[in-house]
């Protein structure tokens, strides 16, 4: 029996490891790359600014999918009461004169420059440095100024005790809440529970994406169609852009 | 002329007034802590009216805080000895008044327990956070100003003090102002005539408060208001009453005028039911109208005409409140210039909002809180106005 080493067993060991840790880290890194996953300590980088564009031409008025979705996704009530809180809602418009049609989904439209932030006295509605506007339910007051001060009416007050505690994002009486992007599915590099309903449909009215990546989807439909701010005379730089308005 | 109580009858009315205080301060609280276990449910406010009476009683009592200190303000500012007599019974207001004001403001938070979070957390883009600063100050500055009038070694900084307080109320008032002012989304709001308006509006509810409890407080110590006193205190109310009409009618015309908001002026003048209803009638007729009447016709101008200019004024104070505050909700955001807008969230629709009975409470007894601060306040301390006879009135 032979001292030598057995070159060949070791170099085909080694080679498969190596093939084998590529084919497991792969899929991970091109997840990474592509969907820009966020690892838990790393905190949200202003290189990234979440939007989404709405295409109102492809929303269909009786459907309601992203409603429901955001309300599976955070455990929301179905909204029977004036002081049930709604997320994301399904607005119909009439354009005065021609009496045009428009559907489309109304929520946070997560400002650059969003007043609930300016006005919150303790500081508990903030920005992300990635752009996404959300409320520290820990910090609220609940003295409801910001709600005052959004000009989208995005924002519930929660008027009753949460029964339901299964949703993505923490709930609390007396505080106010509002769409927070689904962040808890952005982080892990995921769209929101509204956009990944709305292509389930087959309607594809939402585009989600990194609005400061020249070279992603939304940014590149948004060079290519006419899109409009809502209250753009207000220049809050909404995050939040409809086709077809 | 009223003949003087025996101290018998005087310490059971006292007592009577204190009980009812208490009675209704206590129906505050039940209702604050009514409101704070089951949710806001219980009110009638709701995710487009999202402040409602409490509010509407709230920002009362703050607003005319800083103007019941007018008396004070000419008294040691300008120098004139007749309001100068009146400086603590001012001072005294003003802070009665604002606890109570900021009593209720608190208390209809969502999370009243995490009040101190304001303290501990303060985020300086904020007016409302300002406006913490301007509160607690004006708490400060009137204490002192207190201080200078009441302790004779300290009579030297008494105008120092009174300039202090009079530039404050000034400050603290715009502050009330800009809360409303700064809000861009509201058709009623986002308007620099607010801040103004403001200060107009406190010079005159805060006189009128200051010359009801004056009576009453003369009235209980059966004595009477010198005419020529009391003629400088009612003419000084007609202006005030006649500057807030100014702003208020530059207000509604200027929105009437601009087309994106003639729709909203002619739901709050024309079309708004209740809300119409209590501009015409509360403000314009009893808060306006009523008390020139009283005040400037040939044959009016007597107590009871004041007393009830002053009581007309205050009503007149709640109805224009319950307008800006309540009918500035009611009415839904232009979220969608040229379209009409259908949604289950109230877009382009006109909210309706009734005040619960705990709202109503928890405004009340922010009055209660107020009222018991003042009942207690004259009875220990010495602040009824005392007029040196024979003081040359017209000349101050």
């Amino acid at each position: 029996m032979s001292d030598q080493p057995d070159n060949g067993r070791r170099q085909f060991l080694s080679r498969g490891t190596a093939a084998t840790a590529a084919v497991a880290v792969a899929p991970g890194v091109l997840l990474y790359d592509f969907a820009r996953a966020r690892p838990p300590a790393e905190p949200a980088s202003s290189a990234v600014r979440w939007g989404l564009l709405i295409d109102t031409t492809r929303c269909d008025s009786g459907c309601d999918a992203c409603v429901s979705a955001c309300r599976e996704e955070n455990a929301l009530p179905l909204p029977l009461k004036p002081t049930d809180p709604q997320w994301i809602r399904k607005v119909e418009l009439t354009q005065e004169g021609t009496g045009r049609k428009v559907s489309l989904p109304m929520m946070c439209q997560h400002c650059a420059e969003p007043p609930c932030v300016d006005v919150c006295p303790t500081g508990a509605s903030f920005k992300r440095a990635d752009g996404i506007v959300l409320v520290d339910k820990h910090r609220c007051i609940g003295c409801r100024y910001c709600m005052m001060a959004c000009p989208y009416k995005a924002r519930s007050f929660v008027h009753e005790p949460v029964e339901d505690h299964s949703g993505a994002t923490p709930r609390g009486q007396g505080t106010v809440e509002s769409c927070t992007l689904c962040v808890h599915r952005v982080d892990e590099g995921r769209a929101p529970a509204c956009v990944d309903a709305c292509s389930r449909e087959g309607h594809r009215a939402l585009l989600f994406g990194n609005l400061n990546d020249p070279d992603s989807a939304i940014s590149q439909r948004l060079r290519s169609v006419a899109s409009v701010k809502l209250r753009a005379d207000l220049n809050l730089d909404p995050g939040l852009s409809y086709v077809g308005l | 002329m009223t003949t003087r109580l025996s101290p018998r009858t005087e310490l059971r009315n006292f007592a009577l007034l204190l009980a009812a205080g208490l009675l209704v301060a206590a129906l505050g609280l039940w209702a604050a802590h009514f409101m704070e276990s089951r949710g806001h449910i219980v009110t009638g406010m709701n995710n487009q009216v999202v402040w409602g009476l409490p509010h509407v009683f709230a920002i009362f009592m703050i607003v005319s805080a800083s103007g019941v200190l007018n008396v004070a303000s000419v008294g040691s500012v300008f120098g004139r000895a007749v309001y100068k007599a009146r400086a603590p019974l001012a001072g005294l207001l003003a802070m009665a008044l604002l606890a109570g004001g900021l009593a209720v403001l608190m208390l209809d938070l969502g999370r009243p327990d995490r009040v101190i979070v304001a303290a501990t957390h303060y985020n300086p883009t904020s007016v409302f956070a300002w406006n913490v600063l301007l509160y607690s100050g004006l708490f400060g500055t009137v204490a002192l100003y207190l201080w200078t009038l009441m302790d004779r070694t300290m009579g030297a900084w008494n105008k120092p003090a009174g300039f202090l307080v009079f530039l404050w109320r000034f400050v603290l008032t715009t502050g009330t102002g800009l809360i409303f002012a700064f809000l861009v989304a509201r058709q009623a709001y986002a308007s620099a005539l607010l801040p103004p308006l403001f200060i107009v509006l406190s010079l005159a509810w805060g006189h009128a408060i200051f010359l009801v409890v004056q009576h009453a407080m003369l009235r209980w110590n059966a004595m009477e208001l010198h005419p020529g006193i009391q003629k400088r205190l009612k003419n000084l109310l007609g202006v005030f009453v006649l500057s807030v009409l100014y702003l208020v009618a530059a207000y509604h015309l200027t929105n009437a005028y601009f087309a994106r908001q003639s729709a909203f002026e002619r739901y709050l003048l024309l079309d708004g039911g209740a809300v119409t209803a209590l501009f015409w009638l509360g403000y314009v007729g009893v808060g306006t109208l009523l008390p020139l009447a009283l005040i400037f016709l040939p044959k009016a101008g007597g107590q009871r005409c004041v007393l009830g200019a002053a009581l007309g004024v205050i009503v007149g104070a709640f109805s224009l409140l319950y307008v800006f505050i309540i009918g500035g909700q009611t009415y839904p955001l232009q979220i969608f210039p040229g379209y009409h807008a259908v949604s289950s969230f109230a877009d382009g629709a006109i909210t309706p909002y009734a005040p619960s009975l705990p709202e109503w409470a928890l405004g009340l007894g922010g009055l209660g809180i107020a009222f018991l601060i003042t009942l207690v306040g004259v009875r220990v301390l010495n602040f009824l106005p005392r007029d040196v006879p024979g003081q040359p009135v017209e000349s101050n």
